[in-house]
């Protein structure tokens, strides 16, 4: 169920903005691949880019290809509706709905989508997806609260069962870490080493400890000058990228002399 | 180097005093007892009113505390004090008005109240007794009217300007259309519905339709506007995991920006109902005036609240007295009603604010 990306020669502008240029990579299926560079390089704008969550910005625009298992995202015939149903995406502030209850903001992709299913079946589907995002012990005896009740973390992991829960090709995670603590930080990590058994994820992360933990690929995204737009340095896997980087660029950042 | 440090040298804490001196903590209450006693002189002996007595005294109270604030505990303290006492003299002020007419309502309205006067219309009463119940049902009948036909043009109006427009060409006409349309004095509105309704049903037309179709040009703008502003207030980022599930934009609004908006919108609504409630203007030229109940506002003059006290008390009858009791006895009612309008708005808005408790 989990897909590859090829992404070949991508621009992304925001209006005449060119924010993002001529980054080509493929993503490999059932694995993890993190990209890491300075702030305002694009990482996210790039990651938007995968699901066509950019184009809620208004102005937005790629040229390129992005193709997904044989299908080109961009294509004419395609609904970006489509597309997201099968590339979900976790934001870097946990945002459940504020309406909804635990149990309501983990089916909330189905019930919003008005899918007719047994009350037995949504049971079903928000136990596993619960115990898919690690959330499960904590929350199973309290499902009819508000999603908001809980804490930064669970908030988070909650977001992550909710995305989890329509059953996407892919998972997009945006800063996913980056306003938790280091317990939540760490629970998140582990599963997102377990969710990498089913689905193909993607993260972009400003914490170069977390890519080496979690990832088996790694990009780094760089900015030539301010004012220019971003575009990818290397791409490689994570363990040639912290050991022994191609790029002079690559090994100044990892190492911290610069970014 | 040695030298600038010798002239810098350190003070000890001792050298800075923290502390200043303080006027006592009656010292207000004890120039106010000053300044009334003060002003009550020119009462005594030169035969001023009450209401210079009172101005003189808040005008030695605004000056003299000050004064002596300034003079005891230093300028920053009299100034605060100066600040604090003319904002309390100017919240005092503005409570002079509503003080003044709910006292004169509820004097002259409670001795006019009575099951007779809820439950009776005015059909064949002269002089004593009747009642306003064919003006309540009016009133309720046209207002609900309103609210019919201006809750979803108003609202929807808002998702366009905030949801789809986002501060394009159209948006921003509509917007400045719908500022225009704020400033509409009620009388125009009311001419507005008379002459649409005459193009249909011919001159001389009333009926109770026609001043909810009045009364919703005046509340359109009040509840696309409310409405506008919460819809602000739902964070994007509530938008964009919707869309991240594969959610279309027009389920997302219905189903998660609305309900997330939802407390504010019925709050907006409930204030605009109470708002048109009381409009008189419209009313007078589209829905007429009648003496009996009228449950039809398709059909025939209908008695509403504002209506039925302007004739109440301008064409009081013979004797005038009773009919302007009742006048009375109904703007009583009538801001009942509004009141209980803005305490339900409350109470809405906080049954379906989102839940945060763990």
């Amino acid at each position: 169920m989990a897909k590859s990306i090829d992404v070949s020669d991508l621009d992304i502008y925001y209006g005449d903005f060119k924010a993002v240029e001529g980054v080509s990579m493929t993503i490999k299926a059932k694995s993890v691949t993190a990209f890491i560079g300075p702030s305002g390089c694009g990482k996210s704008t790039f990651l938007r880019a995968l699901n066509r969550m950019h184009e809620v910005i208004p102005g937005a625009r790629v040229e390129g290809r992005v193709v997904v298992e044989g299908q080109d995202l961009y294509g004419d015939q395609v609904d970006p509706v489509e597309v997201r149903r099968q590339i979900g995406m976790v934001f870097q502030r946990p945002n459940p709905f504020p309406t909804m209850s635990i149990y309501e903001n983990v089916i909330a992709g189905n019930r919003l989508n008005a899918k007719k299913m047994k009350k037995s079946e949504t049971d079903d589907l928000v136990e596993s997806s619960l115990k898919g995002a690690n959330l499960w012990a904590e929350v199973k005896d309290r499902l009819d609260r508000p999603g908001m009740g809980l804490s930064g973390g669970q908030q988070q992991r909650l977001c992550i069962a909710r995305a989890i829960s329509v059953q996407p090709q892919v998972l997009l995670m945006d800063e996913p870490c980056s306003a938790l603590d280091p317990i939540s930080t760490s629970a998140i990590e582990d599963l997102i080493h377990e969710l990498k058994t089913e689905y193909t994820i993607v993260i972009v992360t400003h914490n170069m400890q977390q890519a080496a933990r979690v990832s088996d690929e790694t990009g780094f995204f760089n900015l030539k000058a301010t004012g220019e737009p971003g575009h990818l340095v290397e791409f490689n896997s994570t363990q040639k990228m912290f050991a022994n980087p191609d790029n002079s660029d690559t090994e100044g950042y990892i190492s911290g002399r610069f970014g | 180097m040695s030298t600038t440090q010798d002239k810098v040298a350190p003070t000890s804490i001792g050298d800075i005093p923290l502390t200043r001196p303080q006027l006592p903590s009656w010292a207000p209450a004890l120039v106010a007892a000053i300044s009334v006693a003060v002003a009550a002189l020119p009462v005594v002996f030169l035969g001023w009113g009450l209401v210079a007595m009172v101005l003189l005294a808040v005008v030695l109270f605004v000056i003299a505390l000050p004064a002596w604030s300034s003079s005891v505990e230093g300028s920053r303290k009299g100034k605060d004090r100066l600040a604090a006492a003319l904002v309390w003299s100017g919240f005092g002020l503005a409570m002079v008005p509503l003080a003044t007419l709910m006292w004169q309502v509820i004097s002259n309205g409670v001795p006019v109240l009575s099951a007779e006067f809820f439950t009776y219309s005015m059909r064949n009463v002269v002089g004593e007794g009747g009642g306003i119940y064919h003006a309540i049902v009016g009133t309720v009948i046209v207002t609900a009217f309103a609210a019919i036909i201006s809750v979803p043009i108003g609202v929807m109006a808002a998702v366009y300007l905030i949801e789809y427009g986002a501060g394009n060409r159209i948006a921003r006409i509509v917007t400045f259309l719908v500022d225009v349309m704020t400033g509409i004095p009620s009388i125009v509105a009311g001419l507005f519905a008379y002459a649409l309704f005459v193009l249909f049903f011919g001159p001389g037309v009333r009926m109770g339709i026609g001043g909810s179709v009045a009364l919703s040009v005046l509340m359109i703008p009040i509840v696309v506007r409310s409405t506008e502003e919460m819809l602000k207030l739902v964070p994007g980022d509530l938008r964009e995991a919707a869309y991240a599930l594969g959610v279309p934009k027009w389920r997302t609004i219905t189903k998660v920006v609305l309900p997330t908006a939802m407390s504010g919108i019925v709050t907006g609504v409930t204030l605009a109902v109470a708002r048109v409630a009381g409009e008189t203007a419209p009313l007078l030229i589209i829905a007429g005036d009648t003496d009996s109940v009228n449950f039809n506002a398709f059909s025939e003059r209908m008695a509403t609240l504002p209506v039925y006290i302007y004739y109440s008390y301008m064409q009081p009858g013979v004797p005038p007295e009773f009919g302007q009791e009742r006048a009375w006895g109904a703007a009583l009612t009538l801001i009942a009603i509004v009141m209980a309008l803005n305490i339900l708005a409350r109470l809405i808005s906080r049954s379906f604010a989102p839940k945060t408790g763990r």
